[in-house]
């Protein structure tokens, strides 16, 4: 679990993010949402400790990650899995390498049983051993996130923290990982922080819901909540697609 | 932001550089890499460079020293100290600055604006040690090697030139470069190559390591991080010179 307890942050007198209390739950897809600009990103940034906070504290499963030093923050770090916007694969090394790269650092495990668990993270994400030895230029948009997702496990760690994991996908592909994503927080029991504007990531497979507008939270709670919340910007920001639009006179109708 | 602010940052990022890396197996094994990118990539064009420049400057010192009252000995013996005392640890290290320097910052930079140094430290990896701290290693260890390679290329270079336009001829030019041999040029070579080595490195990754944007900023690093290595490696020439040839 992750208790974010009153943390402010900002960028040259310019407040960001204000005052957020939240508690992420384990074993459970805790969805960050928001429009943009609304400082999701942010926030993600100082739960993880690329961005110092001005206030408040973070705490993972107790421990007060924001007030830790470099060499203790690090330790927690190593618990840590993260799938980046980009997915942040690193281009020298093929897509076998990249997930086998943390278990090379943090690993004491020979060099077959770190490719052994490699191996098995890629399967996991349905990657083909044909792409194995591909570098990232080489694959999918699809193929990256998901050999990103194999990186991030491949620790098991007991955080996942997921920046806009759909951002330029299709739709099918946007649910494959999506479910993915589902799956291991279920399969690995963790604490999973899914940063999204995607309306349908949220209603596919979100367990709680934080809706940040303008720095602050406005809004929490499940995905059959916030089809029904009267917050005037979470309305327009849920109903803001014809389709949605849809959806909604057609639960009035009920 | 002002020079200070930078001087500070450039500092603590040398600082972490050097921190105890994760694991020494592995930060060995990206030294070995980077000796083969910065030292074996870097050959042919040091190559070309020292044999032509060798060759050019007994050239030029066979028409500026034309007068019979100068001793047969001068164009080989003069070229030999210019391609040991400049040319080699200098003038390549200029080049190695455009080569090696916005190789670096162009990598470190696509690396930063991609996210991949913040997976980095994500994962609990101290990217500087990580990245940067090899990088300096492999050149402290071969940048001297290729000052050594470009001097006797530079005195093969002016060979070449001796043998197929006869300007000086080839008994003279053999004599010129084993004549009044000074070995502590060598030591002063070398010593002037192992700290533009580190300039080379340490100002190209600190660029790197500030980019922030995208594909503009990351060239405009790669920009900076040649024309200030280019800059504080002729600032230091002038200072070790000072120091270890005339103090």
């Amino acid at each position: 679990m992750i208790e974010i307890q009153g943390i402010s942050k900002s960028f040259e007198n310019k407040d960001v993010l204000t005052n957020i209390d939240l508690n992420l739950e384990r074993g459970k897809v805790n969805m960050i949402i928001g429009k943009s600009g609304a400082g999701k990103s942010v926030l993600l940034k100082c739960l993880v400790g690329l961005f110092d906070i001005d206030s408040g504290h973070i705490l993972y499963d107790g421990r007060p990650f924001s007030d830790m030093g470099y060499q203790k923050k690090k330790e927690i770090r190593k618990e840590v899995g993260m799938l980046f916007q980009g997915s942040a694969l690193f281009d020298s090394k093929t897509v076998l390498e990249n997930v086998m790269f943390p278990l090379t650092i943090f690993s004491e495990k020979s060099q077959e049983e770190i490719k052994e668990r490699a191996l098995f993270c890629l399967k996991r994400v349905k990657i083909e051993e044909q792409a194995n030895n591909l570098f990232p230029a080489e694959i999918s948009g699809g193929m990256k996130k998901r050999v990103a997702i194999a990186r991030a496990i491949a620790l098991q760690p007991r955080y996942l923290f997921c920046d806009e994991p759909n951002s330029g996908l299709d739709p099918q592909t946007s649910i494959v990982i999506d479910n993915l994503i589902k799956e291991i927080t279920l399969e690995f029991d963790i604490t999973t922080v899914v940063i999204s504007h995607d309306m349908n990531s949220v209603m596919e497979i979100s367990d709680f819901i934080s809706f940040i507008h303008q720095g602050q939270k406005w809004w929490e709670g499940s995905r059959d909540d916030i089809l029904n919340s009267d917050n005037q910007e979470v309305v327009d920001f849920v109903y803001a697609s014809n389709f949605m639009k849809a959806v909604r006179e057609n639960l009035k109708k009920r | 932001m002002s020079i200070f602010s930078h001087l500070g940052k450039y500092y603590i990022l040398m600082i972490q550089a050097f921190a105890k890396p994760d694991k020494l197996k592995v930060v060995w094994k990206r030294v070995i890499d980077e000796m083969e990118a910065i030292g074996v990539g870097s050959i042919p064009i040091v190559a070309i460079l020292s044999i032509f420049m060798g060759a050019v400057t007994l050239l030029q010192m066979a028409y500026n020293f034309s007068s019979p009252l100068v001793p047969p000995y001068t164009e080989g013996l003069a070229t030999r100290d210019t391609m040991i005392l400049e040319f080699a640890p200098t003038i390549i290290s200029l080049i190695l600055a455009g080569k090696v320097g916005s190789s670096i910052a162009g990598n470190l930079g696509t690396m930063k604006v991609t996210e991949q140094i913040d997976a980095l430290e994500i994962m609990g990896v101290n990217p500087q040690s990580y990245l940067i701290m090899p990088k300096m290693v492999a050149a402290l260890f071969v940048f001297p090697f290729i000052v050594v390679v470009s001097i006797f290329l530079g005195t093969l270079g002016g060979y070449l030139a001796s043998v197929l336009t006869g300007v000086v001829s080839v008994e003279k030019y053999v004599y010129g470069i084993r004549y009044d041999f000074e070995p502590y040029y060598i030591t002063y070579a070398l010593v002037k190559s192992e700290f533009f080595a580190l300039i080379i490195t340490s100002v190209s990754s600190y660029q790197g390591f500030i980019t922030s944007g995208g594909a503009k900023e990351v060239g405009d690093s790669g920009t900076r991080a040649v024309v200030y290595s280019c800059i504080i490696i002729l600032l230091f020439d002038l200072i070790l010179t000072q120091l270890l040839l005339t103090a």
